[in-house]
């Protein structure tokens, strides 16, 4: 296909905002400018796979089918949209008859699709597509003396991702190194966050979370840095609790990926959904002020 | 004194419980499962599960179909997939959790009032009708039908923090051809009865 297509998903246009607010100004300074797909609906994340798979595969099978009327491969920012539509695609390319069932009455109601979609998560596109020399380029405030602990979560590099390891990933640790940040040896960089059990489960949640912000905090990060939407919304809500009960300063500003490298090829840090955290995010302007990038 | 066996015998399994998983999971490896318990000690939940991963392969294996369906592992499990990717005999151990969920959701024997499955099939109802999640209405809605509504108010503080940020609205989003969709989901239903 000829480019690509933005699949924002609902968090995204929700408690994701900021990743949003950032993934679009980075693209539109690469010079590859998103458009939105148009009238795209939600993914059904685990929720849908674990009622009825069928379903499930259906409606990530519309997503695809509009993507492929637009011409266009599918950029899905948040991970667990990045992995469902990923996971729907290969089995709707695959030899199933209940396959070939669901592109049958994806054709009936006006969605052919005939598989030729790609689905890519922007740290792929930004690694692979563009490259880290182009972005060196773009480059106008190294983020000097920031350590970041890079976090990929689960649903990137697990179980068909194609473009880095799944246990040891280092693409994301590349990405930001080459905007001049430190990246420190995360070793939870791909433990899971919970995903939606720090709603349902409140202790398990906690637990799961201390543990990420803990070793982050143990190899001095300054921030976690995310790719995922769920993973920053456990890491930001969980911390505070988390640090109270374990009797723990685990407090810790977790942004984006997207924003650290806005920030870097000198986008206004007021143009990068900064003001969205709800926690504290003076030790990251500290170290940036001292290394003179702000 | 009296016996007590702590086994099943061969006539109160289900034998056919492997075969179904397997289809259902699109798994046929589950017989090759070594039980070496490298699935158990990579799991990040495994401390809270019932049964460990290991534990629940054995036990699809064998038969044990309603105390696997009963479990809690399967709703404990967000299907991080750290089990599958490392598996030696490569067992899809999260897609054999998918399975099972849905087998439980199929002949009801899931806990009802547990949160998890009750989000589960929420959001997935919320999908169906508009086409979209709107984050705050699964919320109220988890909250009435788990019947734990003071669970609301230990989330206001939070709901406030995300309220002044922008970052929770009650709209209720939908996509603009529900027509669609709905025609879609209606023949698929009619497709795979
Ligand atoms: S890792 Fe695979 S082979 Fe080993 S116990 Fe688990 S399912 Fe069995
Ligand atoms: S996918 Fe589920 S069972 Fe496997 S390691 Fe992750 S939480 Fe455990």
């Amino acid at each position: 296909m000829n480019g690509y297509v933005y699949y924002p998903g609902c968090s995204l246009k929700g408690s994701s905002r900021a990743y949003e607010e950032s993934i679009l100004p980075v693209f539109k300074e690469i010079g590859m400018p998103l458009q939105e797909l148009e009238d795209w609906n939600c993914c059904g994340a685990t929720a849908y796979f674990s009622v009825d798979d069928t379903m499930a595969a259906a409606v990530c099978g519309r997503n695809l089918a509009l993507a492929e009327k637009a011409g266009k491969d599918i950029i899905a920012p948040c991970a667990g949209c990045y992995l469902t539509l990923k996971k729907s695609n290969i089995f709707l390319a695959g030899s199933q008859p209940k396959a070939a069932k669901i592109l049958k009455d994806l054709k009936s109601v006006g969605c052919e699709y005939q598989g030729k979609v790609a689905v890519k998560h922007p740290l792929q596109v930004l690694s692979e597509d563009v490259g880290l020399p182009k972005i060196k380029e773009l480059v106008r405030r190294p983020l000097k003396g920031l350590k970041v602990a890079c976090y990929y979560g689960c649903q990137l590099v697990r179980p068909y991702t194609d473009f880095d390891d799944p246990d040891y990933p280092t693409k994301l640790d590349r990405l930001l190194e080459a905007v001049g940040a430190e990246s420190v040896n995360y070793s939870a960089k791909t433990r899971c966050c919970g995903g939606s059990l720090t709603g349902t489960i409140e202790e398990v949640g906690l637990r799961l979370n201390y543990i990420l912000l803990k070793e982050a905090k143990r190899k001095g990060a300054d921030a976690i840095v995310t790719i995922c939407p769920l993973c920053q919304f456990n890491l930001e809500i969980t911390q505070d609790k988390a640090g109270r009960k374990y009797k723990d300063d685990v407090a810790m500003p977790i942004l984006y990926f997207s924003q650290l490298l806005g920030l870097a090829m000198g986008i206004a840090k007021e143009d990068l959904g900064f003001s969205r955290s709800i926690v504290s995010l003076k030790p990251v302007w500290k170290k940036l002020k001292n290394g003179g990038t702000l | 004194m009296e016996i007590h066996k702590k086994v099943k015998y061969e006539e109160e399994l289900d034998s056919g419980f492997v075969d179904e998983i397997k289809e259902m999971s699109r798994c046929e490896e589950i017989d090759e499962c070594i039980q070496c318990g490298t699935c158990s000690s990579s799991c990040p939940m495994a401390v809270y599960m019932d049964y460990t991963p290991r534990k629940i392969i054995a036990m699809i294996k064998s038969g044990f179909k309603d105390e696997a369906l009963r479990s809690f592992t399967i709703w404990l499990c967000p299907s991080c997939y750290t089990c599958q990717v490392r598996c030696p005999s490569k067992i899809k151990i999260t897609d054999v959790m998918y399975a099972l969920k849905r087998k439980a959701i199929e002949e009801k024997v899931y806990p009802s009032r547990f949160a998890i499955p009750v989000l589960d099939r929420q959001m997935s109802r919320l999908i169906a009708k508009y086409g979209r999640n709107s984050e705050m209405w699964l919320i109220l809605n988890l909250y009435l039908k788990s019947r734990n509504p003071f669970g609301l108010f230990k989330m206001a503080p939070l709901g406030l923090k995300l309220m002044k940020t922008g970052r929770m609205s009650l709209k209720k989003e939908s996509i603009k051809d529900r027509k669609q969709l709905g025609a879609l989901l209606k023949a698929i239903k009619e497709d795979t009865r």
